[in-house]
């Protein structure tokens, strides 16, 4: 117990306090800072960067997670099915999940590339297209590119997670369901979704809050280019605070995402809550 | 494992539904899938393998090699600061999870069995730091870094990446431990046996399934750490691999593609193998640790 105490509390509760503290300083690398108050955040919400960023942080964070939550829950219907080589199918979707997102970015760096695109090329030869696309280097290409690499990456994650909620249903209530003559979409709609509905608050709310303080990705494929068109809260806080030498400002950007964080955690916890009441535990 | 059900189907009905409709609904939908999750690790190993002039050309079939060649594994491998970053890789994240499963096997048997005031308030807390995420935390603990000297060395990486992973590993074991019954522990205690030894003769050997699970999580996430890295290491030698890959082989403007694709093939092999192995722990982990 002690040790991990000692741990958490030296990096992770005291860095966290710091955070919120540099906040409201003016401090630079190499330079401790003053306390100014509010001014950072004054400044950041006249700041029109950062109020694109907070505008492409919800945008990323509620394209990809909708897109996730859906192709994530279809992937695991299909996985639910009776199919051969199953496990085999099951350990090999989580790939892009396991692998080190900086390295997969550069794998999506190079399809996306402006001159050497595969996905240009196969458009080009269809005949679907007669220019390569420019992915990375027009401000809604590049928004788009980013959200479709990063809903590559999570779906693994939706669709392992609520294959194990499907389990855990029970055959003999959709064998009721279709002897009372519910179509597939009835038994899908009043048996599966219902019986989801806890896994599912909570799968999504740590997809919800891992979207939105994403880093890696972004930084990996456009680092918040084209124009800031694809900074996130996350990238412009690491570009003000290490980059250009603003940690007071930096570290306001990144406390200001705490809010809507807690709301994300709430909204698990709550989540949680329910999910204990639905089983008739009260475990928690 | 046992039901396999879905919306339209279940095990007992499922023959109802014809051979080309379940083609058209679930074979079809599933191919595509498995062909879009994958695709980009096959396109990282043809462009490892292609020669730079079939690389930059747009003639012919690109999705085959005709001539393939392992000159970029070789610069890689011997031009490139490569095996310096993947041994610092190898070390920060095997010292990093083993430091955190160690913290995390006494936090979660103290949380689970000593029974203490706030045991429940502390399980929730370390649920809650499980989820502040890195990107809010770089920039304090780089200036604690900074402050403790440790700034550009492996230290620094080793530290700072228990900070999640014990949350993590905590939060699982906690769930495992539960699972163990405590009538084999009250037992021990009777026979006069001390909190510490039937945490190592007991309550160990019956959840090296979970410290499994546990130790992988660990070690996938410590590989794929980015941003850490990224901002308490600045020299080229104590690199870790995703952070000397996309800084160092990146700069300039020539890209060298073929490199580039063999470092982020290289870098994904251990995780992947790793994985591989214990597939099974690694679901049930993820699965677990969502569903506590």
């Amino acid at each position: 117990m002690l040790p991990a105490g000692v741990l958490l509390l030296l990096f992770l509760t005291y860095p966290l306090g710091l955070g919120i503290w540099l906040g409201f300083t003016d401090t630079k690398i190499g330079r401790g800072g003053a306390w100014i108050g509010l001014e950072n955040y004054q400044f950041l919400w006249s700041d029109s960067v950062t109020r694109l960023a907070l505008f492409n942080t919800l945008f990323y964070t509620f394209i990809a997670s909708v897109v996730k939550f859906v192709l994530g829950l279809w992937l695991a219907i299909l996985l639910n099915e009776r199919l051969p080589l199953k496990t085999f199918f099951r350990s090999v979707i989580l790939l892009p999940y396991i692998v080190p997102t900086a390295l997969s970015a550069i794998a999506f760096w190079w399809i996306y590339d402006s001159q050497f695109s595969i996905i240009s090329w196969a458009l080009v030869k269809m005949g679907l297209i007669d220019h390569y696309i420019d992915f990375l280097g027009d401000p809604w290409n590049a928004r788009i590119s980013t959200i479709v690499a990063n809903i590559w990456r999570g779906v693994p994650f939706v669709a392992i997670t609520l294959l194990a909620g499907l389990q855990t249903i029970s055959p003999s209530l959709y064998e009721a369901g279709a002897i009372d003559g519910a179509s597939g979409w009835q038994r899908f709609r009043f048996i599966t979704l219902p019986l989801l509905t806890p896994i599912i608050a909570v799968v999504m709310t740590f997809s919800v809050l891992f979207t939105f303080t994403d880093f890696q990705l972004i930084y990996v494929l456009t680092r918040g280019g084209p124009l800031n068109a694809t900074h996130l809260m996350a990238t412009l806080s690491f570009q003000r605070a290490i980059s250009g030498g603003a940690l007071g400002e930096g570290a306001a950007i990144a406390v200001a995402m705490v809010p809507f964080l807690l709301a994300a955690i709430l909204f698990s916890y709550f989540g949680l809550q329910r999910r204990a009441w639905q089983q008739g535990g009260s475990d928690k | 494992m046992s039901s396999k059900n879905d919306d339209t189907d279940t095990q007992g009905i499922s023959y109802l539904t014809s051979l080309p409709r379940r083609v058209v609904t679930v074979y079809v939908p599933l191919a595509i899938f498995v062909f879009v999750l994958l695709f980009p690790f096959y396109w990282m190993v043809i462009t490892s393998l292609k020669p730079d002039n079939e690389l930059l050309s747009r003639d012919g079939n690109p999705f085959w090699v005709i001539h393939p060649t392992l000159a970029h594994f070789n610069k890689l491998l011997f031009h490139t600061s490569y095996p310096a970053w993947l041994w610092n890789t190898v070390i920060v994240t095997v010292v990093a999870t083993f430091v955190s499963l160690l913290c995390s096997v006494l936090a979660a048997y103290a949380i689970e069995r000593l029974r203490f005031r706030g045991a429940r308030q502390i399980g929730l807390s370390i649920f809650l730091a499980y989820l502040v995420p890195p990107s809010i935390l770089f920039i304090p603990l780089a200036s604690i870094v900074f402050q403790l000297g440790l700034f550009d060395t492996r230290w620094a990486l080793i530290l700072t990446y228990p900070t999640f992973l014990i949350p993590f590993s905590t939060w699982l074991l906690m769930g495992y431990f539960r699972s163990i019954p405590f009538e084999l522990e009250e037992c021990a205690l009777i026979d006069g046996a001390t909190r510490l030894e039937i945490l190592w003769k007991i309550v160990l050997p019956l959840s090296v399934p979970g410290l499994i699970s546990a130790g992988i999580f660990a070690f996938t996430l410590s590989w794929n750490e980015f941003i850490y890295a990224l901002t308490f290491i600045s020299s080229s030698e104590v690199k870790t691999v995703p952070v000397g890959v996309v800084t160092e082989l990146v700069e300039g403007d020539v890209y060298h593609w073929g490199a580039l694709m063999a470092g982020a093939l290289f870098g994904s092999l251990p995780v992947a193998v790793i994985y591989s192995f214990f597939v099974e722990y690694y679901v049930s982990g993820l699965t677990g640790a969502v569903k506590e």
